[in-house]
């Protein structure tokens, strides 16, 4: 098990009534879409705000970044940096800027 | 002594407006949900206390907030609109087929008797209820099966904004859909029909098709309810058998393009509307905010203008936008796109501005509480 921070945009962090940063125990590798299951386990509320409920995919207005890299295109089933899955590093969820 | 309690929903946000009986004095909190689009907010008429409300974003989807203390509070419950089976594919701007793909909630209707029953109409169009208050969502799918693959987008999203519950008969419902037009089930939601018969469409390829129709709002009064009334794309019309067929009632309006409608609470053929300019210039003609009120169940119309700005006014006023109370002097609101809600307490003669600087108004609900 591994214990993964994750940094939640503000209005994510305001629907879950949560900190914006979050531990969150990750079962198996360590990949974004196992992240995700974890957020959504623990704060039902952001199911479909992040991911696309009826693809899994991530929304399009969602972006994802980890250690100055931008990971949004990758697969839901990669890995992420090892600095993630150590949780010296936060996976950080970002609304991505769009609309002025 | 009565209370009233106006649910707005804003671009940016959702907002409460309370008043007491005299509707002069008006306390407003907000915003709730600061930044979201708050497309509808709804109370049930059988627990005033129990708030429903669709806050969307292009960022992060649909949530829907529910209350149960009457708007203090609020707590995220089922966002899962599933559609039944493969909902296929519908027309697209260009005509060509486009996946059914969910996108908002635009409307919540809550049950007349029930708090925990509310129906939801959403975009990509289709009607969904819940019966364990709001946490878990069911299609209604037989709405979709006429002629689903035929309906198209409006300008503002393929979505299904008005919700009627007969309080006379609870198996019937009527919903209405831009652009696809005007339905009916007689059956608790089961199966469906078009009521289509007699609007008259030319931005259509055939005028009078069954369905493709832009319904922008359909209004009923709950002692009256076989007689309904339409704000379409262009045209005001009115039915007095639920729907199987219509009649253009516009007569003297300015323009008959515009969205929002409502039905005086007390009287079934005072029939207010909210001309726009036209499909082009979706603003007031002249730039005069006018209401118009019928007193005859339309064709003959009064500007009503006491109040309202009469010169260089470019608001708009959006199909979900306008409501009544239930006071016995008729209260008459409404909300613009340029953030001011307006109150009548007089059923229209007069009106005054509760609040002049909220984001675009999106739906304008009204709680008479006791």
């Amino acid at each position: 098990m591994a214990t993964v921070r994750v940094i939640l945009p503000y209005h994510l962090y305001t629907l879950a009534h949560s900190d914006a940063e979050l531990d969150l125990d990750v079962a198996g590798p360590v990949t974004l879409a196992a992240v995700l299951d974890a957020l959504e386990a623990a704060y039902p509320m952001l199911a479909g705000a992040v991911r696309d409920r009826a693809t899994g995919q991530r929304r399009p207005l969602v972006r994802f970044y980890a250690c100055q890299d931008d990971c949004s295109n990758l697969a839901m089933k990669a890995l992420l940096p090892e600095a993630v899955a150590t949780g010296r590093e936060p996976l950080v969820i970002v609304g991505a800027i769009a609309g002025g | 002594m009565s209370r009233i309690r106006v649910l707005v929903g804003t671009r940016k946000g959702a907002f409460i407006l309370m008043s007491d009986a005299a509707r002069r004095d008006w306390q407003v909190s907000g915003p709730f949900f600061g930044g979201w689009e708050i497309f509808h907010i709804a109370g049930s008429p059988a627990n005033p206390d129990r708030l429903y409300a669709s806050q969307t974003s292009s960022w992060f989807g649909q949530v829907i907030q529910r209350s149960d203390d009457g708007g203090l509070t609020w707590n995220p419950v089922g966002n899962d609109f599933a559609y039944i089976g493969d909902p296929g594919t519908h027309l697209y701007y260009d005509g060509t087929p486009k996946p059914w793909t969910f996108k908002r909630v635009w409307h919540l209707e809550p049950s007349p008797s029930d708090p925990d029953t509310v129906y939801a109409g959403v975009e990509d169009a289709a009607l969904f209820r819940s019966t364990d208050g709001g946490q878990s969502w069911q299609e209604l799918p037989g709405l979709r099966e006429q002629q689903g693959a035929k309906w198209m987008p409006g300008a503002g999203g393929m979505c299904l904004h008005t919700i009627l519950l007969d309080p006379v008969n609870p198996a019937r419902l009527v919903v209405a859909i831009s652009a696809a037009g005007a339905f009916r089930s007689d059956d608790g939601g089961v199966s469906w029909k078009p009521i289509n018969r007699g609007l008259h469409s030319q931005y259509i390829p055939d005028p009078d098709a069954e369905v493709g129709h832009c319904v922008h709002r359909i209004a009923q009064h709950p002692a009256r309810p076989g007689t309904l009334f339409m704000q379409k794309h262009w045209d005001v019309m009115r039915s007095d058998d639920a729907g199987e067929s219509w009649f253009e009632v516009s007569g003297n309006l300015p323009s008959d393009f515009g969205f929002a409608m409502a039905v005086h609470a007390h009287d079934p053929d005072t029939v207010y509307v909210v001309p726009i300019q036209s499909d082009s210039e979706h603003y007031p003609p002249e730039g005069k905010l006018r209401v118009y009120r019928s007193r005859k169940g339309g064709n003959d119309w009064d500007a009503l203008t006491d109040g309202l700005p009469q010169e260089h006014c470019y608001v708009n006023v959006l199909r979900d936008a306008m409501a009544v109370d239930t006071l016995d002097s008729c209260g008459v609101y409404f909300g613009t796109t340029g953030g001011q809600v307006y109150v009548s307490a007089d059923a229209g003669d007069h009106w005054q501005a509760i609040v002049r600087d909220l984001p675009a108004v999106l739906s304008v609900s009204v709680q008479t509480l006791p």
